[in-house]
């Protein structure tokens, strides 16, 4: 009993704010880090390819004179070293050069077509969520009944599944035979540019616009491709929640509630349910970095102007400095996703130490 | 047991007590096997994929068209036209044929990123576990920082700078698929390095290189193949993904991804096109997702039913 106290004490004694800080230090010392090294990745991409930066500028029929004033201009003659601090120096100020495909800034690009990704991307997750919580706890709770059984082929075939292609066959199937909702496109023709951009998001826009017909053309446009890329993270959010769910439901505190009586939806829903809250949010926030990433293949599909259609258009037709700085606003994203939902673990589940 | 007469070999692959090295780890696989029989959806997965292999090997015999052959005269045929059992695509050629072909594409591919991905993350993984310290800390910081990259556009980006080409995919599905497999590689060696076999053969004068490759390396194996399975789908999927974005095979090569980018534009009216090469991609990823469940189930009880 002795020792046991002197744990607890010790335990008390560990002042528990001090810690944070220190936490938080290493959390976002460990996202620059990171993000060094995708700026680095991006940089090195940038050097071995086999396009010649400054005919990629002023064109094959310049001068030797413009192009070694170009030459200089790039900063191509300094040292590689200096050269990777010089770009790590434009990314940090939102520099990422000019695009040659639409002669604009592509820091300028990125954020006229970034609302469209993160548009298309959160409302998948909100399918998602919406969906494959409630699929993943009622999976574990009547483990092995048909209900898992379908929740394990929901989860195997969202696994499987080629994302432009089930984007394809959706198209085909509830515009093309039922004609259920609209085709590819974020609006219909007559709609274009009527409404003010505000904050970019068309659902959000048309709303504040008063424009009820316009919303009503923007839903049955995203709802689709929302939907489909929603099945890939109900796949993974519905399989992570009911094993988390399995986990709890074994613990030995529900079975001290069931012999106290409690009901079985309190069981469930009172007890386990709020114990894998934290690993659920952080499963949430990877499934979301997994959709913007994912958003590549169907924004093609469904010729939608997001951030996938820019950096696979410019892919096409070699133009660098959209491709990389398209990489690394993704990349920069999915690490802040990643380590957020780190960061959220380590901090509010005592079991994580 | 309902067998009649007591088979030998079977009586000697499941001795209590095996009395030879061979015989215990004969048995091993033995048993193994015996779990993955009883797994009904694994052992479809597997018999799907057998399938499929002995397909991509016959294809020239079990084929009904020169894959590559056009006819504009029968183009789009809809499947079951004039002995076009899928139809034909834009350019008169038999889909059957072509999807057939495109099999040897897709378990070439596969099998390049299995071997390459898995190699890279053994040895970074089996030399930062062993040599430890700085070494160590450095490897995996690397390993963690590309494991924070989406990889999807990581390989999008490789590729745009390397350029198109099936060997170019892989080499860039393999550098963003390494990072798990560093991980347990390492994880693997932490635990062994400390065991007393390993002290034994260094006290018998064996030096890092060969400890690493002959007595660490073979352990870590099992749970790296288990990975590369689960990983196999994940793989396709990429690797398909690529091809649909014109990065990966080029025409005319009978790459699937690349036969429903050229689908898309037909997607209306001559569904065929597109549905049948897609249906190829995702019945072999779900194969392989089967298989790989069954096996982490076989040789990892302790994730088994999750």
């Amino acid at each position: 009993m002795t020792q046991r106290s002197s744990v607890l004490q010790a335990a008390r004694r560990a002042p528990l704010a001090p810690r944070w800080p220190k936490k938080v230090a290493s959390t976002l010392l460990t996202m620059a880090v990171t993000v060094l090294g995708l700026l680095f990745v991006t940089f090195m991409i940038g050097r071995v390819m086999p396009i010649d930066p400054v005919l990629a500028v002023i064109g094959e029929r310049a001068t030797q004179a413009q192009y070694d004033a170009t030459f200089r201009e790039l900063g191509l003659d300094k040292s590689l070293v200096s050269q990777f601090f010089i770009y790590v120096r434009d990314v940090l100020h939102w520099d990422f050069g000019t695009s040659i495909r639409t002669g604009q800034q592509v820091s300028t690009d990125i954020a006229r077509v970034f609302p469209a990704t993160l548009e298309l991307a959160t409302l998948g997750t909100l399918i998602g969520v919406i969906i494959g919580v409630p699929l993943g706890v009622v999976a574990a709770v009547y483990r092995g009944s048909w209900i898992d059984q379908t929740a394990r082929v929901v989860g195997l075939v969202g696994y499987s599944m080629p994302i432009f292609w089930l984007g394809l066959m959706g198209l085909l199937i509830f515009y093309g035979i039922l004609g259920w909702v609209a085709g590819p496109g974020r609006l219909g023709v007559f709609y274009q540019g009527v409404v003010p951009t505000v904050t970019g998001l068309m659902l959000i826009d048309t709303l504040l616009a008063g424009e009820w017909t316009i919303f009503k053309d923007a839903f049955s446009h995203i709802i689709l491709p929302a939907s489909l890329l929603g099945y890939f993270s109900l796949a993974y959010i519905s399989r992570m929640t009911r094993s988390f769910m399995l986990e709890q439901l074994n613990a030995e505190y529900i079975t001290t509630a069931r012999v106290k009586g409690l009901s079985e939806w309190e069981v469930v829903w009172k007890h386990a349910f709020r114990n894998i809250r934290i690993q659920l949010i952080t499963v949430i926030a990877l499934a979301y970095a997994n959709l913007l990433e994912g958003s590549v293949l169907t924004e093609i599909i469904f010729a939608w102007p997001g951030l996938g259609s820019y950096i696979t258009t410019s892919l096409l037709s070699n133009d660098m400095n959209s491709v990389l700085g398209g990489t690394v606003v993704i990349g920069t994203i999915f690490v802040a996703l990643n380590i957020f939902s780190d960061l959220l673990y380590r901090f509010f589940d005592p079991r994580a130490k | 047991m309902k067998m009649t007469d007591p088979s030998t070999l079977r009586a000697w692959l499941l001795a209590e007590a095996p009395t030879s090295r061979r015989q215990a780890r004969a048995s091993a696989w033995y048993v193994g096997w015996l779990n993955l029989r009883s797994n009904t959806l694994a052992m479809a997965g597997l018999i799907f994929l057998a399938l499929l292999l002995l397909a991509a090997v016959f294809a020239p015999f079990l084929a009904s068209h020169d894959p590559f052959a056009q006819d504009l005269g029968a183009r789009l045929l809809a499947p079951g036209t004039d002995g076009h059992l899928f139809g034909t695509d834009s350019l008169g050629r038999d889909i059957y044929s072509r999807v057939l072909y495109g099999a040897r594409i897709s378990i070439y591919i596969v099998l390049l990123v299995a071997l390459v991905a898995p190699l890279l993350g053994l040895i970074i993984g089996t030399v930062a576990g062993y040599a430890g310290g700085w070494l160590d800390v450095v490897l995996m910081r690397v390993t963690d920082i590309f494991l924070a990259f989406p990889r999807l556009i990581l390989a999008l980006a490789f590729v745009a700078a390397l350029g198109a080409g099936i060997e170019n995919a892989v080499l860039a599905i393999s550098l963003t698929a390494w990072p798990p497999y560093a991980r347990i590689a390492r994880a693997e060696t932490l635990t062994i390095r400390n065991s007393d076999f390993i002290h034994a053969i260094r006290l018998q004068g064996a030096g890092p290189v060969r400890i690493v490759m002959r007595h660490i390396w073979p352990l870590c194996i099992s749970s790296l193949v288990i990975r590369v399975t689960l990983d196999m789908a994940g793989i396709i999927l990429t690797a398909a993904g690529l091809g649909f974005l014109g990065l990966g095979a080029q025409p005319p090569s009978p790459e699937w991804g690349a036969m429903v980018s050229e689908g898309r534009k037909f997607i209306l009216d001559h569904w065929w096109v597109a549905t049948v090469p897609g249906l190829a991609i995702f019945s072999i990823s779900l194969a392989f997702n089967l298989l790989g469940d069954g096996l982490r189930d076989v040789l990892d009880p302790k994730e088994g039913g999750a």
